[in-house]
């Protein structure tokens, strides 16, 4: 019945898609939280989105649209590309912060379950996979969500502002360069927030699972 | 190889301190013990004495600070990171106080946990999932979260998730430490049963003299030191005179 005397192997190396159903799962449980992590992702992101979706609304504007339209534009023509470039930097900085900080909270909170899993012989990798995964898909989903938002709200104010001509100019196979671009950077940035709270959590010893003290 | 009389677990001066800044304390001051296949001991001792100390020696969470402890006749401090890992998932299963299930798994899920570890494929770790909730008498509530159990109802489930992988010990720290006294004495029960038709060996730290009873031999320690072993025999005697002692 019990594992008979025999050489010590090796542990075998899970793969990828069993660290994600598990990162999945617990997102899914901690549902609210997550989305008060993700909040943060969704905010930044739309911001940047808002920036680059503005930038383009002008760009079609001022290459197609009316004379009246060009010369008001001109005009208030007053953002210069290096304060929009300090204005955006910022804001990545403030979610990579957010980011960072929810995922130190999250590791420390569950340290016990943590060494708990090594003890059931999870490897280190594991456990970093883990929390690289959650942080990732909390990033794809809010960047989308971010998104969304973001180009949503400047749309619809141009629309307000000028009417049907912001969206007959609009470049649209650019803006949808720029999509795919906003959504990376909010992935990227999800996972570098993740990397030291990840190699925090894969560094922590199983005998802290032992520790009775709360 | 000769199955039965091999020492499962072997230590040899087992020294363990811990630094907290100048102050050095010495939880464990040499401990010598050899246990052999599909024994049931008890290590008793006052709070604070080392048993959990010596429980993370033994099941390979904490390294010595000097000594040797051999798992199988392996020396625990040769293996690299991989094969701790495959030795904590295949030869020994934990049971710890606090229970430590995982709290967004269902019990299912907690028990097959160390198999999905060990690379079983899903469908057959859930199969032999249901038959361990089943062994320890659980089987109904397998899609429970941790927190919709009772205390000895989550004992159990980390009990029946300590034995996913057949390991030849299970270590169990305190396990009735936060339960009642029938519900710890049940957890005594199914440990003892376990032990005699598994063949497991069960090594469990506690101050519960309810262990007593099933015991093969208790090591008391004090201090960091075995201060004595005591053979099934000998325990008989004195039970009824050393309750009075607590
Ligand atoms: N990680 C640690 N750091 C510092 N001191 C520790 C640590 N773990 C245990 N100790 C000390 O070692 C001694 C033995 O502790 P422990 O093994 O937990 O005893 P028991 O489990 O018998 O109650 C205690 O004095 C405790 O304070
Ligand atoms: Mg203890």
């Amino acid at each position: 019945m019990v594992n008979e005397s025999g050489r010590v192997q090796r542990q075998i190396v899970l793969p990828l898609s069993k660290a994600m159903e598990i990162s999945f799962k617990s997102l899914r449980i901690r549902f609210w939280r997550s989305i008060i992590t993700t909040s943060g992702i969704v905010l930044g992101i739309a911001f940047l989105m808002s920036i680059f979706t503005t930038n383009l609304v002008n760009k079609g504007l001022l290459e197609k649209g009316t004379l009246e339209i060009k010369m008001s534009l001109e005009e208030t023509e007053v953002e210069s590309a290096a304060k929009q470039i300090w204005l955006v930097s910022l804001s990545l900085l403030v979610c990579v912060v957010g980011i960072t900080n929810a995922m130190l909270m999250s590791v420390t909170e569950r340290y016990r379950e943590i060494g708990t899993m090594k003890c059931l012989g999870a490897l280190d990798g594991f456990i970093r996979k883990l929390f690289l995964l959650e942080s990732l898909l909390q990033g794809l989903f809010g960047s989308m969500i971010g998104v969304l938002i973001g180009c949503g709200f400047v749309i619809i104010v141009n629309l307000i502002k000028y009417g049907g001509q912001a969206v007959s100019t609009f470049p649209f196979f650019e803006f949808l360069g720029y999509m795919v671009l906003v959504l990376i950077i909010g992935v990227v940035i999800s996972i570098m927030g993740a990397l030291f709270p990840a190699s925090q959590a894969a560094k922590m010893v199983p005998a802290e699972a032992m520790r009775s003290e709360v | 190889m000769p199955g039965i009389e091999q020492n499962v677990v072997r230590t040899r001066d087992v020294k363990k301190s811990f630094t907290m800044g100048k102050i050095s304390l010495e939880a464990l001051k040499g401990i010598n013990l050899e246990i052999k296949r599909g024994e049931y001991i008890s290590i008793m001792g006052p709070s604070g004495s080392g048993k959990s100390t010596l429980f993370n020696m033994i099941g390979g969470l904490d390294k010595p600070s000097e000594g040797k402890v051999y798992i199988d006749e392996v020396d625990v401090a040769q293996l690299d990171a991989y094969e701790l890992a495959w030795l904590r998932c295949r030869k020994i299963g934990y049971i710890f106080q606090t229970f430590n299930l995982i709290p967004v798994m269902t019990a299912l899920e907690n028990v097959t946990l160390p198999m999905i570890f060990a690379g079983m494929s899903t469908d057959d770790s859930m199969n032999k999932g249901m038959e361990l909730l089943n062994v320890v008498g659980l089987a109904d509530r397998f899609h429970h979260k941790p927190l919709e159990l009772s205390g000895g109802q989550q004992q159990r489930v980390a009990v029946a998730r300590a034995l996913a992988n057949d390991p030849a010990i299970v270590l169990a720290d305190e396990p009735t430490g936060n339960l009642d006294l029938k519900t710890g004495k049940e957890i005594i029960d199914l440990l003892k049963r376990l032990n005699k038709e598994k063949k497991v060996t069960i090594i469990s730290a506690t101050h519960d003299l309810k262990m007593l009873d099933v015991s093969d031999r208790i090591f008391w320690i004090r201090d960091g030191k075995v201060e004595r072993v005591e053979e099934r025999s000998e325990i008989k005697l004195e039970v009824g005179t050393m309750e009075g002692e607590f």
